[in-house]
C-alpha cells in the first residue's frame, strides 16, 4: 500500500536534514549563496528577524511571490513561517509546495491560545521550544520537528543555549523517573502522557531538534552541536553579517567538524564582521519572541 | 570475519545506519576525514542534502580517496543522496559527484516533500515478502549502463541497483526495522573479502 506524507515520510526529511545548516534568506540572490555555501534547506522570509525586531508593526507569512522565487532556483528543501494558530497560511504554504512550515513564534501569533493541527496537512512541521514540555505539545499537535526558541533576531547565543540545555536535562531526568512520577511529571510540564512515556523509554525525543535563535558564528553553531541539538538554523546571523558567503560557509563547516577545535580555529578566520549582537537583558518583555506559544 | 564499516557522517542520517550495522554486528566508524577511511572494509553514504554532502567532500581529499577506493572494488553503498553522489551523470546539476556508477540519475524525481512517500516494494534478490520502503523528495536512476543490475523498480523507475560493489537505493532502508537491505550490503563485504 502506498501512503504519500505519511508521518515517518515528514519526521523522515527532518532526520535527511540532521549535521546541517538551514539558512534565512530573503531573496534568490541569498539562495543560491547559501546553497553554493552547504545549506540543507533555506527558510524563505520577506524579513529576517533582526529587521522584524527592528522595524516592529505586525510579521505575517511572506509574500508567496517570494517563497516562489527562491523555489525556482535552489534544489534543496524551501521551508517557509507561518504565524502560530494560522492554519490558513499554512495551507497557502502547503499549496505552494514548500517542502516544511515553520509554526514560528518570530511572525506575530495570529492565535493566542491554539497551534494549528498540524495532523491536518500533507507538509511537515517544525516548532520552537524553550523546555521539554513546550517540545512534546507541539510534537503532540503533529510537529515533525522541533527547533529550540532562542531568542530571535539577537545574534545573542544565551537563550538557544539555555533551551537546550533545559530540554536535554529535562530528558536526562524523566529516563531515571520510576514509573509511578511519570504521570505527575507529565502534569507539571505539561505534556501528553505517552510521549512522557517514550521520554523515559528512549532517552531521546521522538523527531529530530535543532538549534535556533541567536546563532552567528561558527562556534556557536559547534557550542550548539555539543550541547546535542541534530543540526542548526542561522536567522539573521548569515546576511546581516558583512561577508555573508564566507560566514555561511564556515557554519556549515563548523556544524559538521563541531569536535575538531583546530579546524574551527582555521574556519573562523577571517569572516569580517559578524551581525550585531543585542543583550537580552535589554528587551522588554514584549521584545521576547520566545514567550510567543502556548 | 568482524565487520569493520564506515559510515560518511558529513551531514544526513548517519546515526540511523550506524544503529541497524551495530544491531548486526559491525563495528562502525563514522567517516568525517580522509584518515577515517583506513581498516574499513566497506562504506555507507547516507542520505541527506546530497548538494551538502558534495560540497563537504570536496574538502580535505575525503572525496577523491573514496572515489580511489571504489574504483578499486570497497564495496561502497549510497541510498537517496548516496545513490545521488554515486552517479557519473546527475540531471540539471553540475554538483560535486565521486563518479562511480554507470547511472543516470534525476533528482526530486517524484516531487517535492508533500509528494513524498512509502510503499511496498518488491525485491527479488530479497526474498518474497514485499520490502517497506520509504521515498522522501527521492531521486531515481532514469537510465543505467548494461552493467548495472537493476534490484527493484517502482512503476516502471529504476530505485535500487548494482554494479560489481557498487549498491544504491533511492529509498532509506535504515528508517524502517526490515534488515534485509543491509543484509545485502553485508554479504556484499563478505564476498569481497573472501577473495
Amino acid at each position: 500500500m502506498t501512503d504519500i506524507a505519511s508521518l515517518k515520510v515528514k519526521t523522515g526529511l527532518a532526520e535527511m536534514l540532521k549535521g546541517g545548516v538551514i539558512m534565512d534568506v530573503t531573496t534568490p540572490e541569498q539562495a543560491i549563496i547559501a546553497e553554493e555555501a552547504g545549506a540543507c534547506a533555506v527558510m524563505a522570509l520577506e524579513r529576517v528577524p533582526s529587521d522584524i525586531r527592528a522595524e516592529g508593526g505586525v510579521a505575517r507569512m511572506a509574500d508567496p511571490t517570494i517563497i516562489q522565487s527562491i523555489m525556482a532556483v535552489v534544489s534543496i528543501p524551501v521551508m517557509a513561517k507561518a504565524r502560530i494558530g494560522h492554519f490558513v497560511e499554512a495551507q497557502i504554504l502547503e499549496a505552494l509546495g514548500a517542502d516544511y512550515i515553520d509554526e514560528s513564534e518570530v511572525l506575530t501569533p495570529a492565535d493566542d491560545s491554539y497551534h494549528i493541527n498540524k495532523y491536518d496537512f500533507k507538509v511537515p512541521f517544525v516548532c520552537g521550544c524553550r523546555n521539554l514540555g513546550e517540545a512534546l505539545r507541539r510534537i503532540g499537535e503533529g510537529a515533525a520537528m522541533i527547533r529550540t526558541k532562542g531568542e530571535p533576531g539577537t545574534g545573542n547565543v544565551v537563550e538557544a543555549v539555555r533551551h537546550m540545555r533545559t530540554v536535554m536535562s529535562e530528558i536526562r531526568a524523566l529516563t531515571l523517573m520510576p514509573q509511578e512520577e511519570l504521570m505527575t511529571a507529565a502534569k507539571n510540564m505539561g505534556a501528553p502522557y505517552d510521549l512522557v512515556l517514550y521520554i523515559a523509554k528512549h532517552g531521546k525525543l521522538p523527531v529530530v531538534n535543532f538549534a535556533a535563535g541567536g546563532i552567528a558564528s561558527p562556534a556557536d553553531a559547534a557550542l550548539m552541536m555539543h550541547l546535542g541539538c541534530d543540526g542548526i538554523f542561522v536567522g539573521s546571523g548569515i546576511f546581516k553579517s558583512s561577508d555573508p558567503k564566507a560566514r555561511a560557509k564556515a557554519i556549515v563547516l563548523a556544524t559538521t567538524h563541531y569536535k575538531d577545535a583546530k579546524l574551527l580555529a582555521e574556519i573562523s578566520k577571517d569572516l569580517g564582521q559578524p551581525m550585531t549582537g543585542i543583550e537580552i537583558s535589554t528587551l522588554d518583555n514584549s521584545q521576547r519572541m520566545q514567550e510567543r506559544g502556548w | 570475519m568482524k565487520k569493520c564499516v564506515g559510515v560518511l557522517a558529513l551531514q544526513g542520517a548517519f546515526r540511523e545506519h550506524r544503529q541497524v550495522l551495530e544491531k548486526l554486528g559491525c563495528d562502525v566508524v563514522e567517516v568525517r576525514k580522509s584518515s577515517d577511511l583506513e581498516g574499513i572494509h566497506g562504506l555507507i553514504i547516507p542520505g541527506g542534502e546530497s548538494t551538502t554532502i558534495g560540497k563537504l567532500l570536496n574538502i580535505d581529499g575525503i572525496g577523491k580517496k573514496i572515489k580511489e577506493l571504489g574504483t578499486k572494488d570497497l564495496p561502497i553503498f549510497g541510498t537517496c543522496a548516496g545513490m545521488i553522489l554515486l552517479s557519473k551523470t546527475i540531471i540539471g546539476s553540475d554538483q560535486y559527484s565521486l563518479d562511480l556508477m554507470d547511472t543516470v540519475v534525476e533528482r526530486n524525481a517524484f516531487g517535492r516533500q508533500v509528494a513524498s512517500f512509502e510503499t511496498d516494494l518488491i525485491v527479488p534478490a530479497l526474498g518474497s515478502n514485499s520490502l517497506r520502503a520509504i521515498f522522501i523528495r527521492a531521486p531515481y536512476l532514469r537510465e543505467v549502463a548494461p552493467n548495472v543490475g537493476i534490484l527493484a523498480e517502482y512503476e516502471g523507475k529504476i530505485v535500487f541497483a548494482r554494479q560489481g560493489n557498487l549498491l544504491a537505493s533511492a529509498f532509506h532502508p535504515e528508517l524502517t526495522s526490515d534488515q534485509r537491505v543491509h543484509k545485502y550490503f553485508l554479504d556484499m563485504i563478505d564476498e569481497h573479502w573472501a577473495k
